[in-house]
Formats: C-alpha cells, structure tokens, sequence
C-alpha cells in the first residue's frame, strides 16, 4: 500500500503474508526504495513486523507489515546492507532472530545480563597488528560512546562503534503516550534538533488527527528549522576548522553559532527551541519589531559567518588536511542508506526538502558536492547555510497571515501514519501506530544517526587513527538520538 | 594571511563583558519561576508534568525538577510566574525547593578548597544520558564569546588532570559504571556539580527504569537547574562556587 505524505494509513490494510512480506520488501528495495524504518511490534503474544519504504525519486512512502509467528525471521542485511541496524535493533528488542543475519550484536544493551561495550568486535590479526579502544567517556565534552580501531601502526583497517550509553528509554515513553510529556520527550531526542523532531512528532500526531497546520506556523516552523540548521553548520564548520588547528575560524564560528541560538530564543525563549512547536502549530508568534530585529541580527551574522567559512577554502593547510581524508564514495553511501549532508557530500541527491516536500518547503534545490571526503561535507555546509539564510530571509519577508495553531482531536483508532522532516543531520522518521482505543500502539523513531554511524566507520577504512577527530567532526552524529 | 587578519578585524573583540556589565536575556526567557498565590496552584501542579510543584499547606516549586516547559504558568497564570533571574544555582538539593521567599543561592566553597581552586578550575564533564543540550551550553562557555578561561575555569580532557566533575544527563544504567571510574580517578579534594534538569532530577526521564541518577555517595557541591540551563546560569553558579561574585 502507499501512503503519501503525511495523509495517515489504516494500519490493517498494511498486512501481508509472511513470505509475501520479505519478497515484497526485497523487491521494492531494488526498485529504487530505501529503508525509511523497520521494526517489531508485540501482538497478541507474537509480533508484528513493519516496513517503511521511501522511494526518493517519487516522494512516496510505502508500508508494509506482517505478523511473525516463531522465533525468527528471514534476515535481508545480505542483500541490503542498510537495514544491518535495523535486524539488530529488531532482535534486541523483541528476541526475534533475523536468520542468516552476518553481524547480529546489541546495539543499546539494554536487555537483562548485558554490559555496556561488551560484545565479540571484528579483530584483525597478524604481526604488528594491534587494537586501539578509546571511551565510552572522550577527551572533550561530548557524548559517550566507544570506538575500537584495528591498526598497523597509524593505517586503520576497521573501526567498530559500540554505542548505547546514552540509552535512556525516551521512544519506550513515547510509546505510552501521548501525553503532557511527550512533546518534551520529542524534543530532548536530541537536543540539538529539538525543532526537527518536535516538528517529526507534530507532524505524526497532526497526521493521526487530520490537522492541516496553518499556513503561519508552517512558516514559522520552517523559521525555527532553518535557524537550527544555521546554528549547528555554523559549528560543524568552526569545529572542523579547530580539528585542523586552524583556529581563526574556529573562534569566529563558535561565537556566530551563539547568535544562531539566541536568534531561536528570540522567537521562543529557548536557545534550541525548546516550548515552540505544539501539535497543530506552533507556540509563539512574530511581530513586525521581532520581525525586524530577526532580520538585522540575521544578516549580520550570515556576513560574518561568510567572512568565517570563506577563510577555510581558500586556506591551504586546511585543504590539505581535508581534501582526500575520510572519503565515503557514494556506492557505499547509498548502499548504507546515508542520509543528509554526508549523503549529499557523497553525491546522493536526497533532501527530505526536495524528495518528499512538506510545510513551507516547495521547489526547493538542495546542495550535492561529489567528492565524498571530508571538504565536501564541510562544503556542502557552507552551501546550505547560504540555502537556508536565504530562506528564512525569504519568511520572514513575507510571513502568510492567520492562526498559529489548529485545534487537534482525538487520534483515530488503528491507523498508522509516518513523518519525514529534513533535520540538519538528515532525514528524521517518525512512524507511529495507534492502537483501537486511540492512543500509541507503539513510536518508532529514526534519528538520521542511527543511519550514518557506519558511515563513518566506513570513511576512517584505510584511513590514518589521528584523522579520527575530523572525520568524526565532520559528520557530527548523535549519539543520544542513536540510542534513544 | 593577511585575509585572516582583515577577518578578525571585521569581526571585532566579541567577548562580553559579564559580570562587570549584565548580559541581556531574550524577553522569552524563562528564569526563575516566582510561587504567587495558593489561590489557583493546586491548578499549577495538576499541569506540571513532572510533580515539581506541591500545592497544599506547604507549596513549593522544586527547581531540581522543572524542565522550564511553563506548562504551569499557563494553566495558573495567577499561582506561577517566570521571572527572567538566570540565577538559579543552589549548594544544597533542598535550597532549589522555591517556597515563595528568597532563593538561597549557591554557597562559596570553603577557604581552603578556595585557596586551591579559587584561580584555577579544571573540570572533567562527564555525560550521562540525556540530549547532549546541555553539553551544548557547556561548550559554549568555552568560545570567545564567553571566554570561561578568563576566569581560570577549563574544561580537560582527562580525570587525573581535573579537580572536579561536571555531570550531565540522568546517569544511564549504561552509563553508571563509566562515571564512578572517572570520579574516582579525579585527585582529592574534588568538586561535583550536577548540570541540568536530568542531572539533578531525572528531567525529562524522571523515573525511567534506564536511568539510575549520580549514585547516592558521590557528593553534589553544586546544581544547577534548568532544561537546558542557559551558559549564564551555569557560569553564575561556578562564579559563585568560587566567591568571585556574590
């Protein structure tokens, strides 16, 4: 069945024989499709197994779903590597086993008896071959995870990422929902997107309810995601220009991605965005001084973020170190289903902007540079904070008039509905399924990380173990929106 | 090179001049919520989503627990306000409990942990759970708009180079084990503070069987509230920590 964006589905009619399920799904993924979600949902003590599918080109989404009776079930990572998170997931949480499965580990560890980091890593043997383990806590503040590189002497052969620290049940608490709780839950799935997956959870909740949003908040929505997306390439590019050690631009940016943030809570207070979106609309409203002072403070900083980003190309001890370091080509992009700007640094044409248009965002151009390696994700962030300075430029020139929300009702009962939000790090997928008396039958989320993590194991492949820190910079994962 | 130094020169000395000049906060901000009146806040607390208000004979606003959300103040505009006081660090867990008086704001540390800390701070941050919001902030202290090292306060990589930790987040069951290695590899005498909502509370998780909050004998010197809290809350709260605002 196909659902188009963001219309809801009648759950049942998603059914398929088991046999039936696993041809359908491999032969939509040739076809052109690419794993949108897959996952399992207890049913009657079995469980049901579902499938999103995103065909790109089209800007549809298709879902299928079936029910698997024992305790296993045809593994399709063989043949599509870009659902080997998504099987692993699946047997962590529901015990069924995906047969001929090549890699089948935890990935949150948060199942009785397991301990964080511990699980059999791919080794590599031989004379001078040696194993280098760094975290779960890094030298920085940031996220916990833990890496281990297999190495002779600096060459990288493989890096495995074993995260699930941050595993702190927030899409179990979504799943109970919805309540007064859960728009926060949808924004602390990752901080730093708190707008692109508050507005992934409105979304999915405005879907379930057959609210259409005001042409205002979808603006101002917009506003906000752009904004985001402003704040945090602003700092991808000042971090990267620090991992170099090329520190004019890394002090430049760390402060214009302050002025980002205070430009969001201008609008709503919070400096991520925090008590913005509201299932239906949104929160708070613009007038024409705020509309003024957004726009001052707006172009200033893209002046100086200009000024900033330009030295990084035109500098040569920063080309250097970033031109052939960490390259992903982008077969491998596309057969790990990488999504966002390290999707389109490798040459992959998908923009949830572009291929599945939603709100505000019609005959939109994304930005794809080819080369896959380090400067073309920094490259490809400079384009699209040009893109998205403009378009919010663009709003709030001509801000639509009326309401800030609609009213939503109740959920309808037994229908299923699946949200795609182009967040900065990527395609952020919100499916959510209700039961028959209205409420979540179950909440899949799908931060873009959880897709490119093995991305990045992929670009440190024959790479040397000190360029880890800028290729790491350079796709800037989550690690929390990753374990949920 | 010389295109470097016409840069800096377009982008001018940036670094604020806080504290000798106060920074100013957006008219949105949500700060220090105010407890108005008994009349309506039994209305308050039915709309706060994380029990941290208590009505009744003996009400209350626990700071520890609110996420900022201002579901409250909505629901009771006349029981609660928000305040735009970014003021919001506490020594104690019970100073954070908001009656309606003065909030009893975070203590300087002793004279001799003064002595050893008072110029030169280095903090190990330690994430543990939570959305990496608050590291956010953290970080920001670091740029040259806020310049943290002028203060001698730092950020290091590595325990045994710091003289405290800084947790983050709701301290995950995955997480637990790695966060006591690393305060138990910082040198005595050490500090402990508990950033944000999850830190203190649980925040958003409050709760959650996944998380089991910093362990009972790893003593808090300092909280500092808030979802996330804004960098000049947490700033305000190591200043004090270290007497050099009051």
């Amino acid at each position: 069945m196909r659902t188009d964006y963001p219309s809801r589905f009648d759950a049942a009619a998603a059914d398929l024989d088991a046999a039936l399920f696993f041809d359908t799904a491999a032969s939509r993924l040739s076809a052109g499709g690419r794993a949108l979600a897959y996952f399992a949902v207890p049913e009657d003590g079995a469980h049901r197994l579902l499938l999103a599918i995103g065909f790109d080109r089209e800007g549809a989404v298709e879902v299928y779903s079936t029910r698997v009776a024992g305790p296993s079930f045809r593994a399709l990572t063989p043949s599509f590597p870009e659902l080997h998170l998504f099987e692993r997931e699946i047997w962590e949480q529901s015990g069924l086993r995906p047969e001929g499965h090549p890699w089948l580990k935890p990935i949150r560890f948060n199942t009785p008896g397991a301990v964080p980091g511990v699980a059999d890593y791919f080794t590599v043997h031989g004379s001078q071959v040696h194993e280098v383990a760094v975290g779960p806590v890094h030298a920085g503040v940031i996220e916990p995870g833990h890496f281990r590189f297999q190495c002779h002497g600096e060459k990288v052969f493989h890096l495995e990422i074993m995260l699930g620290y941050q595993h702190r049940g927030a899409e179990r608490a979504l799943a109970a929902g919805p309540d007064a709780r859960s728009l926060r839950y949808a924004e602390t799935l990752a901080g730093d997107t708190s707008i692109g997956h508050a507005w992934a959870y409105c979304a999915a909740v405005e879907a379930l309810c057959g609210v259409n949003v005001p042409p205002r908040a979808q603006v101002l929505r917009g506003l906000m995601l752009e904004l985001e997306r402003l704040a945090n390439h602003t700092g991808d590019l000042g971090a990267l220009a620090g991992d170099v050690a090329y520190l004019p631009t890394a002090s430049f940016c760390g402060r214009l991605r302050g002025d980002f943030l205070n430009m969001t809570a201008l609008v709503c207070g919070n400096r991520f965005g925090r008590n913005m979106l509201k299932p239906g609309g949104v929160e708070f409203d613009l007038d024409y001084a705020l509309i003024k002072e957004l726009k001052l403070r707006l172009e200033a900083a893209f002046r100086d973020v200009a000024g900033a980003a330009g030295l990084l190309w035109e500098t040569s001890s920063v080309t250097d170190r970033f031109e052939g370091t960490g390259v992903v080509t982008r077969q491998a992009a596309e057969g790990l289903g990488l999504v966002g700007p390290a999707a389109r640094a490798s040459g992959v044409g998908l923009d949830t902007r572009r291929n599945y248009p939603y709100g505000p965002y019609e005959g939109f151009t994304m930005s794809v540079s080819g080369s896959g390696d380090v400067y073309s994700r920094a490259y490809v962030r400079w384009l699209e904070i040009q893109k998205s300075a403009e378009l919010a430029a663009g709003w709030l020139d001509a801000l639509p008039e009326g309401p800030l929300a609609a009213e939503c009702g109740p959920l309808a009962p037994g229908c299923g509905a699946v949200s795609l939000v182009e967040g900065w790090r990527g395609q952020i997928c919100h499916f959510a399924l209700t039961g028959p008396d209205g409420r979540f039958r179950s909440y899949k989320v799908v931060d873009p990380s959880f897709h490119n993590w093995q991305g990045l194991a992929m670009a440190l492949r024959g790479g040397e173990i000190s360029d880890f820190p800028l290729c790491n910079k350079s796709f800037n994962l989550s690690y929390c929106g990753r374990d949920l | 090179m010389i295109k470097a130094f016409f840069a800096r020169l377009r982008q001018g000395y940036r670094t604020m001049p806080y504290p000798a000049a106060p920074v100013k906060l957006p008219p949105r901000y949500l700060g220090r919520p105010l407890l108005k009146g008994r009349a309506s806040l039994a209305v308050a607390a039915a709309a706060c989503p994380y029990g941290a208000i208590a009505a009744g004979d003996a009400p209350s606003l626990d700071l520890g627990r609110c996420v900022f959300c201002g579901a409250c103040a909505k629901a009771a505009p006349g029981a609660v306000e928000f305040t735009r006081d970014h003021r919001l660090c506490a020594s104690a867990r019970r100073a954070l409990s908001l009656t309606g008086g003065e909030m009893e704001r975070a203590e300087p540390l002793t004279r001799e942990l003064r002595r050893l800390f008072g110029r030169s701070l280095r903090l190990r941050q330690v994430s543990a759970g939570g959305c990496n919001a608050c590291e956010a902030d953290c970080n920001v202290l670091g740029t040259l708009a806020w310049d943290m090292g002028r203060f001698g306060i730092q950020f290091v990589a590595s325990p045994r180079h710091a003289d405290g930790v800084l947790v983050t987040g709701p301290v995950t069951r995955n997480m637990e084990l790695a966060l006591r290695k690393t305060y138990d590899a910082v040198p005595g005498p050490k500090i402990v503070i508990a950033c944000g909502a999850c830190a203190i509370a649980g925040g958003p998780y409050a709760g959650h069987e996944e998380c089991v909050g910093i362990p009972k004998d790893i003593p808090v010197d300092l909280y500092v509230p808030g979802c996330p809290p804004h960098p000049l809350t947490i700033l305000d709260g190591l200043l004090r920590l270290l007497g050099r605002i009051d």
